[in-house]
C-alpha cells in the first residue's frame, strides 16, 4: 500500500521544492540592509576634523537635537552628487548635519569641502573605515537621522531630491 | 554583421532538425532497424551547431561589436586567445556550448551504440531530444547570443580581466563535457527503464559514459580550483562558494553512480538505485545551470542574471523531474528473483557504505546550498551558510569514511572472512603512530586531527600496499583510490602547515620575524596592451638560507577598468611560496600577503591520479572476474 | 555500537570549533567566517575592498580590547544581521539546516542495515 502513495508524495514534496525556488527567483541575493529599525547610536570615540580633538560618541550628541550624520569621502563619486542636497539641508536650522569623513586624506577632504561648501557643523575622522562599522555601514555614503541618542532613520546611498523632502518633512 | 545571421539561422535550422529527428524516432520505434536518415539529421543537428557557434567565435575574433555579445563581453585591446575563450566566458556563448556538447554527445552515443537494441537507442535519441529541444528555446528565447545592436558600437565593455586567464578558458567546456555526460546516462537510464533491460550488459555499456563524465567533470573541477588558487583568493583553492558546490554536487552522485554500476556489472542487484542516481545526477546537474544562471544566489562566478531565464531552466527542469518520477513509477520492475541480500563483510557492503556517506555529503552541500533560498522565501531572514558549516558536517564524517574505503577493495565479493586480515590492523596502528609523529612537530593537541590524519594516512599506506601487491589487477580502482588517498592527507597536510604573514610595507621597507625576512626592494611599472601592470620586487629570506624572489603583480586593466592582483606562486614538491600584494585606497603602503603552502601541488596531482585512474578503466578492454 | 558512533560523532562536532590560536591567527580564523557584505559570496578575509580592510581592522581592534571570538560574532550580528556571519547558529531558523542532513544519513543506515545486510533469505 506505502509503494502507492509514495509517488504522489514524492511529487508533492517537488511541487514544494518547485514553489520555493520560484518565490525565490524574486528575492535579492544582495545584502540589503534592515533600514527602518531604531537602534541606539554606537559608543565610540573619534577625533574632531578640524580641532583633532577626540570625542566620544555618547557625550558628543544632545539627545535633545536631531542630528543627520553623513559618511562621505573626497574620493567617492556620489558624495560629490549630493552634496549640493546637503548644503541645501544645512540652512535649516532645526537639524545638525555632521560628517564622518571616510578614509580619506585630510588635504584631499579640505579641497573638497573648499570647492563645494562645508554642510557640516561638525566633522569627525575616520581613519581607518572602523567607525563606520560602528554605525553598520558598509560604504559611502551613507546617511542616518539621530534623534535621542537613536537612529531614527538610515540610507544608503546618495541621497536625492525626494528623500531630501522626506527628511524635510521629518525635521517638521 | 553576415556571421551573426548566418550564427542566428543556423540555430533555428538546428532547432528544426531537432524536431526532425524527434518525429522520426517516434515513427521508427516500432521498425526493425534504425532509419538510416535519423543518423543523417542527427549529423545536421550537430552541423548546424557547430556553425552557429564557429560564427560566433568568429564575431569574437573580429570584435564585430554589432552583436550585442561581443559588445558586452569583449575589447578590441584583447588578446587573440582571450576573444576566442571569451566566447564562452558569458552566458550566451557558454549556452551555446553546452548545446554544441549536447548534439554532439548524442551524435557518438548513435555512433557508438549499434550492439545495443534498436528500441533502446531510439528511446534515448528520443529523451535525449527533448532536451536539446528544450535547451534550443531557451536559447533562442531568452539568450540569443546573435541579437544586434544598433547603432553599432565603436568598442565593446570588455571581458572581466579575472576570466582572462588560461586556466578559466579551457575550464567551462571541459566542465561542460562532464554535465552533458550525465544527460547521456539519463536518458539511456529512462529509454533502459522503460524497456526493463537493466542489465549487466547495459551497466558494462553505461559505465563508458558514467566514466566520460566523471573524468571530465573532475578535470573540470580541478581546473576551476587551480584558477581560484592563483587568481581569485589568497591561496585558497576551494571557497564552499555556491558555484562551486553546484559542480560538487554532480560529482559526488556521479561517484557514487560510479561504484553501483561497478556491482551492476557483476551481478543484478541495487537496479532501482543505480536507476535512481542516474536521474540525480543529471537532475543535480541541471540544478546547477539554474542555480548559476538565474541569479538565485550569491556568488563569486554567477553569470549576469536574469529571472526570466531562471524561470525558463525552472519549468524545464522540473519538467524533466516530473517525467522521470513518472517513468521510474510507471515501468520500472522490482526483480523479483533480486537477491538483495549482502553479508555484512564483503564489497557489496563497503560499496554501499561508499554510497551511503557520498549521499551524506551530497545532502550536505545541497542543504547548505539551497536552505539560504528556502530560508528567505519562509521567514524572509538572510542567512549565510559557509565553510565553517560545510567542515563541521563533513570532517567528523570523514574518519570512517576514509577507513571504509581503505578496507573495502580488499574485500572479496560476495563474503569475506576476517583471516588475513592482521595486516589491515597493523597498517592501523602504524599510520597513528605516524600521524602523532607529525602533529608532535606541530603541538596541535586535537583529537580530531590526530584521528582524521591516521585514518588519511591509513588509506595512503593501504592503496600503496595494494598498488604493488595486486598484480595490476584491478590498477585502475588502485590508483584513483591512491589518488584520492593523497588529496585527502595533501589538504590535511596544507591546512595544518600553511604559515602566513600579512604586512603592510612601502617601497625599500623590509619585515623580519624570527623565521621569515621579507624585503620590499622596488616596484616597476609596464604598459601592456589592455592593462598596466605594476610588479613589485621582493625578496624572502628563509631562516635556513633560502633566498627566494617574488614578484607579484597589480594590473590595472582598463576596459573595463577593474584592477586586479596577480600573485606569484614558487612551487616545488614540497611547498607553495605564494605571495600577492593589494593597492590601499589612499595609502603609499601596500598590503602584502606571503604565505608558505606545503604539499600543494600534490593536491593538483592527486586529482590528476584521480581522472586517470578513471582513464584506465576507461581503456580497459575486459573486467576483472 | 551505533549509539556509541552517534555520540562520537556529537562529541567530535562541538569540540571541532575551539581552535586556540594567538590573536593574528584567530584574526584571520574570524574573518574567514565573516562574509564581505559588499562582494559576490567572498569572505572578509579573501577580500581586499574597503568594506573588508576596514573590518579586519575592527576584528583585530576588538581582539586587542579583549572581547573573544563570540563576541565580536555578536557584535557584527547587531550591526549587520546574520548574513554577515557564515557560521550559521543553531536556532530555529537553522534547525532543518543543521539537522536534516544528519538525520538522513542515519535513515540512509537504517536502510542500508535493514534490507540488505540483516534480512535472512
Amino acid at each position: 500500500m506505502r509503494s502507492k502513495f509514495f509517488p504522489f508524495i514524492l511529487i508533492l514534496i517537488f511541487i514544494i521544492i518547485f514553489l520555493f525556488f520560484y518565490k525565490g527567483l524574486s528575492n535579492y541575493n544582495i545584502y540589503t540592509p534592515n533600514i527602518n529599525v531604531e537602534k541606539d547610536i554606537p559608543l565610540f570615540s573619534a577625533n574632531l576634523f578640524e580641532s583633532n580633538v577626540e570625542v566620544n560618541s555618547k557625550e558628543f550628541f544632545d539627545p535633545k537635537k536631531l542630528y543627520l550624520l553623513n559618511i562621505w569621502s573626497s574620493w567617492c563619486v556620489p558624495c560629490r552628487d549630493e552634496h549640493a542636497l546637503l548644503m541645501d539641508l544645512s540652512k535649516n536650522k532645526n537639524i545638525t548635519l555632521i560628517g564622518l569623513n571616510y578614509k580619506d586624506r585630510p588635504d584631499n577632504a579640505k579641497n573638497f569641502l573648499n570647492e563645494l561648501g562645508n554642510p557640516y557643523s561638525q566633522i569627525l575622522v575616520d581613519e581607518t573605515g572602523t567607525k563606520a562599522i560602528e554605525w553598520g555601514a558598509f560604504g559611502v555614503p551613507e546617511t542616518f537621522l539621530i534623534y535621542k541618542n537613536k537612529v531614527i532613520k538610515k540610507y544608503i546611498g546618495p541621497l536625492n531630491q525626494q528623500l531630501l523632502v522626506e527628511i524635510k518633512s521629518l525635521i517638521k | 554583421m553576415l556571421s551573426s545571421t548566418i550564427g542566428y539561422y543556423s540555430l533555428i535550422l538546428g532547432l528544426c532538425s531537432s524536431i526532425i529527428i524527434f518525429y522520426f524516432s517516434i515513427i521508427n520505434y516500432q521498425d526493425k532497424i534504425l532509419d538510416t536518415k535519423i543518423l543523417s539529421f542527427t549529423f545536421l543537428q550537430l552541423f548546424f551547431v557547430i556553425i552557429s557557434f564557429l560564427s560566433l567565435v568568429l564575431s569574437f575574433i573580429n570584435s564585430d561589436f554589432s552583436n550585442e555579445t561581443v559588445f558586452n563581453n569583449s575589447h578590441t585591446t584583447k588578446p587573440l586567445f582571450y576573444k576566442i575563450s571569451g566566447t564562452w566566458g558569458n552566458h550566451e556563448g557558454s549556452l551555446l556550448l553546452w548545446q554544441l556538447v549536447l548534439t554532439l554527445f548524442i551524435f557518438i552515443f548513435l555512433l557508438k551504440s549499434d550492439n545495443q537494441s534498436k528500441q533502446y537507442r531510439i528511446l534515448t535519441l528520443l529523451f535525449q531530444e527533448i532536451i536539446i529541444i528544450g535547451f534550443f528555446i531557451f536559447i533562442i528565447k531568452t539568450s540569443n547570443p546573435f541579437n544586434y545592436i544598433y547603432p553599432i558600437p565603436k568598442q565593446g565593455l570588455g571581458l572581466n580581466p579575472i576570466l582572462q586567464d588560461p586556466a578559466l578558458a579551457i575550464h567551462p567546456p571541459i566542465l561542460y563535457v562532464g554535465y552533458v555526460g550525465s544527460s547521456i546516462i539519463f536518458s539511456s537510464v529512462l529509454a533502459a527503464t522503460i524497456l526493463n533491460i537493466i542489465s549487466r550488459e547495459w551497466a558494462s555499456h553505461i559505465k563508458k559514459w558514467v566514466l566520460v563524465s566523471w573524468i571530465f567533470l573532475s578535470l573540470g573541477i580541478l581546473f576551476g580550483s587551480i584558477w581560484a588558487y592563483y587568481e581569485l583568493g589568497w591561496g585558497g583553492f576551494w571557497f564552499w562558494d555556491p558555484v562551486e558546490n553546484v559542480s560538487l554536487m554532480p560529482w559526488l552522485a556521479l561517484t557514487a553512480l560510479l561504484h553501483c554500476i561497478i556491482v551492476l556489472e557483476k551481478k543484478i542487484v541495487l537496479t532501482s538505485w543505480v536507476v535512481i542516481l542516474s536521474i540525480t545526477t543529471f537532475t543535480l546537474s541541471m540544478c546547477g545551470t539554474f542555480l548559476v544562471r538565474s541569479g538565485i544566489l550569491n556568488s563569486v562566478h554567477s553569470f549576469a542574471n536574469d529571472p526570466e531565464r531562471g524561470l525558463y531552466i525552472l519549468i524545464f527542469l522540473f519538467s524533466l523531474i516530473f517525467l522521470s518520477i513518472f517513468i521510474y513509477f510507471f515501468f520500472h520492475k522490482q526483480n523479483i528473483k533480486n537477491n538483495n541480500n549482502f553479508f555484512w563483510l564483503s564489497k557489496e557492503t563497503s560499496i554501499l557504505i561508499n554510497n551511503w556517506f557520498m549521499m551524506y555529503f551530497l545532502s550536505v552541500v545541497l542543504i547548505g546550498t539551497i536552505y539560504p533560498i528556502f530560508l528567505e522565501v519562509i521567514s524572509s531572514q538572510k542567512i549565510s551558510v559557509g565553510p565553517p558549516f560545510y567542515h563541521k558536517l563533513i570532517i567528523p564524517f570523514l574518519f570512517p569514511f576514509l577507513l571504509a574505503m581503505a578496507i573495502g577493495p580488499n574485500l572479496k565479493w560476495v563474503k569475506s572472512n576476517m583471516e588475513n586480515k592482521v595486516n589491515l590492523i597493523l597498517f592501523f596502528v602504524l599510520s597513528i603512530f605516524v600521524s602523532g609523529f607529525v602533529l608532535k612537530n606541530l603541538d596541535q593537541k586535537f583529537l580530531i586531527n590526530t584521528v582524521l590524519l591516521s585514518s588519511a594516512f591509513y588509506l595512503f599506506f593501504i592503496t600503496i600496499r595494494d598498488l604493488f601487491t595486486k598484480n595490476f589487477k584491478n590498477f585502475s580502482q588502485n590508483v584513483a583510490h591512491f589518488g584520492f588517498s593523497l588529496l585527502i592527507l595533501s589538504i590535511l597536510l596544507n591546512n595544518f602547515f600553511s604559515s602566513e604573514i600579512i604586512i603592510n610595507l612601502k617601497v625599500g621597507e623590509s619585515f623580519e620575524n624570527n623565521k621569515t625576512k621579507i624585503i620590499f626592494n622596488d616596484i616597476v611599472q609596464n604598459k601592456q596592451k589592455n592593462y598596466v601592470s605594476i610588479i613589485g620586487n621582493f625578496t624572502v629570506e628563509n631562516f635556513d638560507g633560502k633566498i627566494d624572489n617574488l614578484k607579484p603583480e597589480l594590473r590595472i586593466y582598463n576596459q573595463p577598468n577593474i584592477i586586479t592582483s596577480e600573485a606569484d606562486i614558487k612551487t616545488s614538491f614540497l611547498s607553495d611560496k605564494f605571495m600577492v600584494m593589494n593597492s590601499v585606497q589612499n595609502q603609499e603602503y601596500f598590503n602584502i600577503r606571503y604565505q608558505v603552502k606545503p604539499f600543494m601541488i600534490w593536491i593538483w596531482i592527486s586529482v590528476v591520479l584521480i581522472c586517470f585512474g578513471g582513464l584506465i578503466s576507461f581503456f580497459k578492454k575486459k573486467n576483472e572476474k | 555500537m551505533n549509539y556509541l558512533k552517534v555520540i562520537f560523532f556529537f562529541l567530535v562536532l562541538f569540540n571541532f570549533n575551539e581552535l586556540k590560536a594567538d590573536n593574528e591567527n584567530l584574526k584571520n580564523q574570524i574573518t574567514k567566517n565573516l562574509r564581505c557584505l559588499i562582494c559576490q559570496g567572498q569572505s572578509v578575509y579573501d577580500s581586499d575592498s574597503e568594506f573588508a580592510n576596514s573590518l579586519k581592522v575592527v576584528v583585530e581592534e576588538k581582539l586587542n580590547d579583549g572581547f573573544s571570538e563570540e563576541q565580536i560574532y555578536l557584535f557584527l550580528k547587531d550591526k549587520y544581521g546574520e548574513w554577515i556571519l557564515y557560521d550559521p547558529e543553531l536556532n530555529i531558523n537553522t534547525y532543518i539546516l543543521w539537522l536534516l542532513p544528519i538525520l538522513l544519513f542515519l535513515i540512509g543506515g537504517a536502510i542500508i542495515f535493514k534490507s540488505f545486510i540483516f534480512t535472512k533469505k
